[in-house]
């Protein structure tokens, strides 16, 4: 018998997620339920790391808002996400971006991949 | 008194329809446990039927097992499970992950982990001693009783020994999904016991 969490986690994957990793800039659409109105929310920034497996996959992007760090941890596979649009393609050398908490400004930028 | 037996699979996280939320779960495959036999309050004082779970090969079972089994036409199962109530159960028919509904309350009994010898601090949530300033008194359970008078220490102090693997009950879990053809039910939260381990899913009716 084929391992039952396997199973269900299975069923809650998403198709359609487009292709994208810890460096790329990307765009979230979000909705945000408020009582009884549901809105869609966009959150834009840089990720800076995936993790987890199957369902249970989660990312985190990054963005400067008002010169404070904002992170933002989203299931990839959530039903709340409406859409999710790689702005661009980033040039870095780990999966994991840590490095960008303690840099601000210019230094905190990274770069495009040229194609 | 509605109720199945199962055994643990494991925890993971499913989406809620509606509002996209993540939800702690608990896998328990349930059944499909057929009714071995019924008490009946005018035969036995009390209302409760007999559930079988967890076929196995026949020679696993003693002599007496299966007769009582194959007495009301049950094939070899492992696991007998006697669950009181008031009930509209025959033997032979079958109890299903059907049974119960999503959103429905449930209270799961199962054999919590063993712990092993373990002091007050863990077992009975004693607070810990200074640990610096020469204090020798870290992990001590303190005072357990006065001196002369009584001059012995009451029955049932609180004191280190084993913990868990015991019964416990979890009441007031909710089933979130059923999967009838792999006879799966989801149910929010922790429930007793480790993996692999027999679990009895009952209606919570308070």
């Amino acid at each position: 018998m084929a391992n039952p969490i396997h199973l269900i986690e299975q069923r809650q994957l998403r198709e359609g997620i487009p292709q994208f990793k810890a460096g790329d800039s990307v765009r979230v659409h979000f909705q945000v339920i408020e009582g009884q109105r549901r809105r869609v929310q966009v959150f834009e920034g840089v990720v800076i790391k995936r993790q987890g497996p199957g369902a249970r996959e989660t990312f985190t992007v990054r963005k400067s808002s008002f010169g404070v760090g904002v992170e933002r941890t989203f299931p990839l596979h959530s039903p709340k996400i409406e859409r999710i649009e790689v702005v661009s393609i980033g040039d870095v050398n780990r999966a994991k971006l840590y490095y960008l908490r303690g840099r601000v400004g210019k230094k905190a930028r990274v770069r495009a991949k040229q194609v | 008194m509605k109720g199945i037996v199962g055994k643990k699979v494991g925890m993971t996280q499913v989406f809620e329809a509606e509002t996209g939320r993540l939800v702690p779960v608990t896998v328990i495959a349930a059944g499909p446990c057929p009714v071995v036999s019924v008490r009946t309050r005018d035969e036995h004082g009390y209302d409760a039927f007999q559930l079988a779970f967890d076929e196995v090969a026949e020679r696993k079972l003693s002599r007496p097992e299966l007769g009582h089994l194959k007495k009301n036409g049950v094939g070899p199962y492992r696991r007998l499970v006697e669950i009181r109530g008031p009930h509209e159960l025959t033997p032979g028919e079958t109890v299903t992950v059907e049974a119960f509904e999503p959103g429905e309350k449930v209270k799961v009994s199962g054999v919590s982990i063993g712990k092993g010898f373990q002091g007050t601090i863990k077992r009975h949530n004693f607070s810990r001693g200074p640990v610096s300033h020469g204090s020798h008194n870290v992990r001590a359970p303190g005072s357990i009783g006065a001196s002369a008078t009584p001059s012995r220490v009451f029955k049932g102090m609180r004191m280190a020994g084993h913990m868990g693997a015991k019964r416990v009950t979890q009441v007031g879990l909710t089933v979130v999904d059923r999967v009838p053809e792999e006879n799966l039910l989801l149910l929010r939260g922790a429930v007793p016991g480790h993996r692999n381990a027999t679990v009895i899913v009952r209606e919570d009716s308070r």
